[in-house]
């Protein structure tokens, strides 16, 4: 097949008219994508849509028995996994908030020739590259409450950001927002340097004061990346698994995919776990389509 | 464009320049952190005030490698001139290093450090070879309901791993599939999949259309036109979506928590289980996570010019 396809033709040959038409070329090049995908994340789904009526547990051998929508009355109906949503939304917010205020304004301040500024900028990138789990770790070093520079630096003595109650989620949030202000200081940069600098001269030869230069011409036109930003960084924070798990084990600071992962992986209740992670499936798949829309609107600008 | 600068304007330059370098130290002190703790003497890494200026060594990489036991009895002075020097430094440590028989007994790192790599390599090169034949479909041919199916794609990345891992995890299990190799490069290849499509297909939407239709004139075939025209075009975008895939199945956590848990276990979920096993001797921690983050610090660099690109699925190219 490859051979036929590497071998050169004559193009008056009835081989070359033959040869792989485009229809099939584009069936072999797309076809196998969609397959794989079907088979390994939508069939899956829906081999849990139908274990999500059950009470199937899958650490014990006792066969699935169908219990209709009761796990999604008992999910809908539960005090704690509510607190679990509470918990999410409230570290969606803090740190988004923060992503968007520094990573903004760090952009704000990068928007400016000077040596070394390509180097700068990819520095301040690094964190969102690096794995959550690792960063998750090394925070905890330096969190320590009889050790850790934070403390040391800030003069905390030995506050224990991980261990109490009502810190443990900013303490998360923070870290979250170290490493993810870089992404949205990244899309501003794109979106500052985009607009065109006969705006701003027109703006100074009005003698426009600097805080009305930036609301009406910066602020509006950056808008929409920014927008795309909040919008991406929401839908992971909401998905925030690995960081929260690593860091703190508060009951304040458990995510809604953390109270998942436990529901499935600890306590074995694979049918009322699946049930919530068809509920938490659907509000991701609303926020990507907000997403999508909003990337193509971008894109055909 | 020469436009007069005010006194004010340039030292308000000057100051937003000085705040970006001085915030810039701030963003890399953790990761400088880490960095000197793989390098300092045990007693050192967790003192009060910490200790910032110390003489590096080396020997918390040679204990990340290297199973030991505490000494029970102090070491004979003939015993210790005839060890390598790097057993030495474990000696110095009041540890000594296992072995059987001859050979030195190695940790579980190195085996982690490798299955990540395997892992992570492979599902790359899987995503990347069907991404890039996916996009060029989606780029060139006209294709019924391409929005929705390019949506559909983009969806799959989008899941929740705890969601997928759930019904994943039983299938694995009835086929014998958790804790393999091959059913993380599964899992790893489908999310980065959706990623490779939507990056690649920026890449070729960017290839003129000319290219190949001047090469189809002078008799290619499609399938030459693709292999001779395209492909070399779109090389620095192939190596661009490597990196990332790359990336993104190296530093995975969840599915790895989860569907491994010694043989085909990565370094992620490794590293900070760590923390979990007897007295906790932080540099070795760092020394293991300081190796596991340097290649990423390095792709990082070489993927400076393509990372906005990478982050929003090609969308802005700038």
């Amino acid at each position: 097949m490859a051979m036929a396809a590497m071998t050169r033709l004559d193009p008056q040959s009835r081989a070359a008219a033959r040869g792989w038409s485009d229809l099939s070329i584009r069936n072999l090049f797309i076809l196998p994508t969609l397959a794989f995908l079907i088979v390994f994340n939508i069939f899956p789904l829906i081999y849990s849509l139908g274990y999500s009526f059950t009470d199937f547990r899958a650490s014990t051998n006792a066969p699935a028995n169908f219990i209709g929508l009761k796990n999604y009355r008992d999910l809908l109906g539960d005090e704690f996994i509510w607190n679990n949503f509470v918990v999410t939304a409230k570290y969606v917010l803090v740190s988004v908030a923060g992503q968007v205020l520094v990573g903004f304004g760090i952009a704000l301040l990068l928007n400016r020739a000077f040596p070394f500024k390509g180097l700068v900028t990819t520095l301040l990138l690094l964190p969102m590259m690096m794995s959550m789990a690792v960063v998750g770790l090394f925070w905890k070093l330096l969190y320590d409450p009889s050790w850790g520079i934070i403390n040391y630096i800030f003069r905390l003595g030995d506050f224990a950001w991980l261990s109490n109650r009502d810190a443990a989620l900013y303490a998360v949030a923070i870290t979250d927002i170290w490493m993810w202000s870089p992404f949205v200081m990244l899309l501003s940069l794109a979106g500052l340097s985009a607009v065109p600098k006969h705006l701003y001269e027109a703006a100074a030869i009005d003698r426009a004061g600097k805080w009305y230069t930036f609301r009406r011409i910066t602020l509006p036109l950056v808008a929409p990346i920014l927008l795309i930003a909040i919008i991406f960084r929401t839908m992971e924070a909401f998905k925030t698994f690995d960081l929260a798990y690593i860091m703190s084990s508060q009951d304040t600071t458990e995510l809604i995919s953390i109270k998942l992962y436990k529901m499935a992986f600890q306590e074995w209740q694979t049918g009322k776990s699946s049930a919530l992670a068809y509920i938490v499936l659907i509000m991701v798949l609303a926020i990507t389509n907000i997403y999508v829309k909003y990337l193509n609107r971008v894109k055909e600008r | 464009m020469a436009a007069v600068k005010s006194k004010g304007a340039l030292v308000g330059n000057r100051l937003a320049i000085a705040s970006v370098l001085v915030i810039t130290l701030i963003f890399l002190a953790p990761i400088y952190w880490i960095a000197s703790t793989a390098f300092k003497p045990r007693a050192l890494a967790t003192t009060v005030p910490p200790t910032v200026v110390f003489a590096p060594e080396i020997t918390p990489f040679i204990k990340l490698f290297t199973k030991r036991v505490q000494l029970t009895k102090p070491v004979d002075p003939a015993a210790y001139d005839a060890a390598p020097w790097w057993e030495q430094r474990i000696l110095d440590n009041g540890e000594r290093v296992l072995r059987t028989g001859a050979n030195v007994q190695l940790s579980a790192y190195p085996s982690r450090f490798m299955n990540s790599l395997i892992i992570a390599i492979t599902s790359t090169v899987l995503a990347v070879g069907m991404g890039t034949l996916t996009a060029y479909g989606f780029s060139r041919f006209r294709i019924a309901g391409e929005k929705d199916m390019l949506f559909f794609i983009l969806s799959t990345r989008m899941l929740p791993p705890v969601v997928v891992a759930i019904p994943m995890f039983l299938m694995y299990r009835a086929v014998g599939m958790t804790d393999t190799h091959i059913g993380l490069i599964i899992l790893y290849t489908a999310f980065n999949l959706s990623f490779s499509v939507w990056l690649m297909k920026g890449f070729m939407d960017e290839i003129p259309k000319e290219y190949e239709e001047a090469a189809l004139v002078d008799g290619y075939t499609r399938m030459e036109a693709f292999f001779k025209i395209v492909l070399p075009e779109a090389a620095t975008g192939i190596a661009a979506t490597a990196v990332f895939c790359f990336i993104t199945a190296w530093n995975e956590y969840a599915f790895a928590l989860i569907m491994t848990n010694r043989r085909a276990q990565t370094a992620p979920p490794f590293i900070p289980s760590q923390l979990g096993s007897g007295v906790i001797d932080w540099t070795v921690i760092a020394a293991g996570t300081f190796l596991f983050l340097l290649p990423v610090a390095i792709f990082t660099f070489a993927l400076r010019g393509h990372l906005l690109r990478g982050v929003t699925f090609g969308a802005i190219r700038k």
